[in-house]
């Protein structure tokens, strides 16, 4: 390979999760076709394929495969147009959760047993489920991406259940990697800093999250969807070739930081003077 | 004042590519301008970039119309 030689070229990926212009998919969609990945995308039912298709071709994607990840014939017609039509896959990318987002609010002790059980079939287990299926059409090098969040590791307001999905999410991206490692196929994680998405529409306080991340973090700004798609870049091709089972954050750092940054203080102060909780009254 | 109604309509005329002449006061997002669910999420999260502003989960569900989306942002922005 030489320098000018794009980082994916020759590869092919499924992207999982793209909604629209904000999904962190979308990012790293973008990325991975300015590095030469030749890409398919899901999409779930017609509501979101109207706005997939626009931005499939955009980026010249023509395979967008309607699929559910909680229902398993589409998933298996996915899976099976896959092995028809490409014969082989280099990576997936897996940017799916959901959650109820009534219970993205107040206390994570009275999540309701339903919903819990939905939240980490989707959140969780649909992360295993895709590994599995493409796991015999994976060539040497394939690389499995997930999207994971710091809420897993430590208590973030609002994001409760998902952060107990994320967790166990996290904890299956190591269990996955060991078990596809001697197939050459290696399992990582991106941990994300908080991006106004779709999906983070149904968090509550999002915006106090955003600014609080933006005071604190090392960097003193939020991440862009670009910036997690040119760290999934290096995650998907050959340059991470030596990494596995690892939870990657592109969040400016806020991981590391163990207290509120005293410069930012007035601006803290401000945020926090100005802050109604969503906390619904009553 | 009217600034912000101008701004609101920018953003519904771009967002659900739907003729300017058609987002009045009182059109309704879903039954007139032919959003469907999705669409009023991402005119909440347009509306709330473009006024730095955020809009609750219970608040965003009554803005139905474009006359609701100006009302509430001059209420809660200066």
């Amino acid at each position: 390979m030489t320098a000018s030689t794009p980082i994916l070229a020759g590869k092919r990926g499924l992207v999982m999760g793209v909604a629209n212009d904000k999904s962190i998919a979308w990012g790293i969609a973008k990325a991975c076709a300015a590095h030469g990945a030749e890409l398919a995308f899901t999409y779930q039912g017609e509501p979101l394929l109207k706005r997939v298709r626009p931005l499939a071709e955009s980026i010249g994607v023509s395979k967008l495969l309607d699929c559910d990840v909680m229902d398993g014939d589409s998933m298996d017609r996915a899976f099976d147009d896959l092995k028809e039509t490409w014969g082989g896959l280099d990576f997936v990318v897996h940017a799916i959760a959901y959650s109820d987002k009534d219970e993205l609010k107040g206390l994570y002790v009275d999540t309701s047993a339903e919903n819990f059980k939905n939240t980490m079939m989707v959140s969780c287990y649909s992360f295993t489920d895709v590994c599995r299926r493409a796991r015999p059409l994976l060539n040497t090098g394939g690389s499995l991406l997930t999207m994971s969040y710091y809420g897993a590791e430590q208590v973030m307001p609002h994001y409760n259940v998902m952060g107990v999905a994320k967790a166990a999410l996290e904890a299956s991206v190591r269990y996955l990697a060991n078990d596809l490692g001697p197939e050459a196929v290696r399992v990582n994680a991106i941990s994300a800093g908080p991006i106004r998405t779709l999906a983070a529409s149904g968090i509550g306080d999002f915006r106090f999250i955003l600014k609080w991340n933006e005071y604190n973090a090392p960097l003193r700004r939020n991440v862009t969807t670009d910036e997690v798609g040119n760290a999934a870049v290096y995650l998907l091709s050959d340059l991470s070739s030596g990494v596995t089972g690892e939870v990657h954050h592109v969040d400016s750092g806020y991981h590391t930081v163990g207290m509120v940054a005293p410069d930012s203080a007035p601006q803290i102060i401000d945020l926090l003077g100005g802050f109604k909780s969503a906390k619904p009254a009553g | 004042m009217s600034d912000v109604a101008e701004r609101v309509k920018k953003i519904v005329v771009e967002h659900l590519g739907v003729e300017e002449s058609k987002v009045t006061e009182n059109a309704s997002f879903i039954d007139d301008l032919g959003a469907d669910s999705l669409d009023t999420v991402e005119l909440v999260m347009a509306f709330e970039e473009e006024f730095q502003c955020e809009i609750p989960d219970d608040a965003a569900e009554k803005i139905l119309t474009v006359k609701d989306a100006i009302a509430f942002i001059n209420e809660h922005t200066k």
